[in-house]
């Protein structure tokens, strides 16, 4: 089985979003970069199938030279080689191209991402890299188990989860569950010196048309004071609830 | 192009489960209304196995596309996909609109595909401009929105949840049914088993979310948030420790990896606040904190607050809500 996990570079999740250049890049002064925690999860569970079942894992990432360090984490936790694709990454359709064309040149036949990523939350590159390859796709994992080339998953739905069954070849988009928190790694020592000697391959994008493009971001307007009510002034908060907030 | 985009359709996809209309599906019409009358062209809601198609008259849909089809009765995000853009061809439609459940998070990629079409998901308002096309999306978690344009001819939009609204617009509609061709290559992925749990109020359908965190001390204390939380009809949650100590089932875990928020009212209680968590629940439109601790961070993104325990404030509640649902 050869996995290709692919991974966003992300804000750290406690990073605090400000914009540059009138408002049109993303601040990246003073933000830590990580791999995206729900990428991370799903590569997680890659690493349990190359254990237990001697599966490959690639990493691949659609970016500039800035991304390569928490590529270097991926394999620090692991994975056996990583590719970048050298272009900044700004549309969905435009991404999943890319990948599309290096899932095919390296004949992956298991891809696994995250459900989405935590800086611009499209949740669209797996869905879409699956229909490019027309791969089967399945979204929202919270659990998988591979065996030869029949697979068995479980996905979220509102109120509980469905049980699945699918083959390989095949695109997931993983979420907690599909391993837990506490199986997340910590790369030690020895898995950041194996990495530095570890490949990782640089390849030039093909062409590919940006569908979209962010002309511009924005801040939330700035919230007006919290109401604070006595605790022993209930009445008063269900009086603002109803006739002032007017949500009960 | 543009000029041409008179003649096309805007379709939007009404989801129901079961026959019966999910309530996002009311609000991706109203939506999709709206944007038919910027564009100036025709509206088309296509709807799979549904019951009361003309319910959706009331929002605005002139016209119904209904499949029915056995092979449909389970969701299937591939089979959806591919019914969903033989009507996009038959009703040549430039723009395909999705609701942000599960299910419409789950196709819409697809469709973005199976069209060439870009596509903005997390999208919060009408587009604020049609030449260029563009439209307003949440990102960064809630944390910040970016201004989109799509550029391709044909475009894909997921309308967030509970951020556009409900809106009546009442029109005599019509109902036609279509016959949609399905192959095995569409079923890749079958259903075994849903698990659900029934008769409860699911996080992503509630108006109202009771939430609660470390604060309670202990998964024995939870009675009074489900109390309070029947009282209100609304879904209980919890913060992320709560759920990694195993106190409370993952599908509860609202916040930045877990599930997002956009309820009407969201109850937090005994929960401080962290920027993950305040991430995930942002998009709620009123937030009410009940915490011990002046200084937990939660009080700077509620609009009411109460500093007080839990154990004391809670059961208070309860039985002034009784005594005001009674009224």
């Amino acid at each position: 089985m050869k996995i290709l996990v692919c991974i966003s570079h992300v804000p750290d999740t406690t990073s605090k979003i400000n914009f540059t250049e009138n408002d049109t890049k993303f601040d990246v002064n003073g933000v830590q970069f990580v791999i995206n925690p729900y990428d991370e999860f799903s590569l997680t569970r890659a690493m349990w199938f190359k254990e237990k079942q001697g599966a490959s894992v690639t990493v691949v990432n659609v970016g500039n030279v800035s991304t390569e360090p928490t590529l270097r984490k991926a394999l620090a936790i692991g994975a056996d080689d990583a590719i970048r694709v050298n272009m900044e990454a700004t549309d969905g359709l435009s991404v999943a191209k890319q990948l599309a064309e290096v899932v095919k040149n390296g004949g992956y036949d298991l891809v696994l991402a995250g459900r989405e990523s935590i800086d611009y939350n499209g949740g669209m590159v797996p869905g879409m890299l699956a229909s490019l390859l027309d791969y089967n796709f399945v979204n929202g994992c919270v659990a998988m188990e591979v065996d030869e080339t029949s697979v068995s998953l479980s996905r979220e739905i509102d109120g509980g989860s469905e049980v699945l069954s699918t083959s390989i070849p095949l695109v997931v988009a993983g979420q907690k569950g599909i391993v837990e928190e506490k199986d997340l790694r910590i790369p030690n020592m020895r898995g950041i010196m194996m990495a530095r000697k570890k490949p990782l391959n640089v390849i030039e994008p093909v062409p590919a048309e940006n569908a979209t493009s962010i002309e511009s971001f924005e801040k939330p307007a700035p919230k007006g004071a919290v109401k604070l009510v006595d605790a022993d002034n209930i009445d008063e908060l269900i009086n603002l609830l109803h006739n002032e907030a007017k949500v009960i | 192009m543009t000029s041409n985009i008179k003649n096309m359709s805007v379709l939007v996809f009404a989801d129901s489960a079961e026959g019966k209309f999910k309530k996002s599906a009311f609000e991706v019409v109203s939506y999709g209304k709206k944007v038919a009358e910027q564009l100036g062209s025709n509206l088309i809601v296509l709807t799979i196995n549904a019951n009361n198609n003309e319910k959706l008259y009331v929002y605005g849909a002139e016209k119904v596309v209904s499949v029915a089809n056995d092979s449909l009765a389970i969701f299937n995000a591939k089979a959806y996909a591919s019914v969903i853009k033989q009507v996009a061809d038959a009703q040549d439609s430039s723009i395909v609109i999705f609701d942000s459940s599960i299910n419409g998070l789950f196709v819409a990629p697809m469709m973005a595909v199976a069209l060439d079409a870009g596509y903005a998901s997390n999208v919060v308002a009408l587009p604020s401009s049609i030449n260029p096309f563009k439209v307003k999306r949440k990102a960064f978690s809630s944390k910040a929105f970016s201004n989109t344009i799509i550029s391709t001819d044909k475009k894909v939009i997921g309308v967030s949840k509970n951020s556009y609204g409900i809106h009546e617009n009442a029109v005599s509609g019509v109902t036609e049914s279509f016959d949609a061709v399905l192959s095995d290559a569409d079923l890749g992925v079958t259903s075994v088993k849903i698990e659900r749990i029934t008769g409860q109020v699911t996080i992503a359908d509630a108006d109202t979310v009771v939430s609660a965190g470390r604060g309670l001390k202990g998964p024995e204390n939870w009675g009074m948030i489900e109390e309070l939380a029947d009282v209100l009809g609304a879904a209980t949650a919890c913060s992320k420790p709560v759920s990694d100590l195993g106190w409370r089932p993952h599908g509860e875990h609202v916040g930045q990896t877990g599930k997002p928020v956009a309820s009407n009212l969201y109850i937090a209680i005994g929960i401080s606040g962290a920027i993950q968590h305040l991430a995930g629940i942002n998009a709620s439109k009123v937030k009410v904190v009940i915490n011990t601790d002046p200084e937990a961070p939660f009080f700077k993104a509620a609009d009411y607050g109460i500093v007080g325990d839990a154990f004391e404030v809670v059961p208070k509640l309860i039985e002034k809500l009784k005594a005001f649902k009674e009224a």
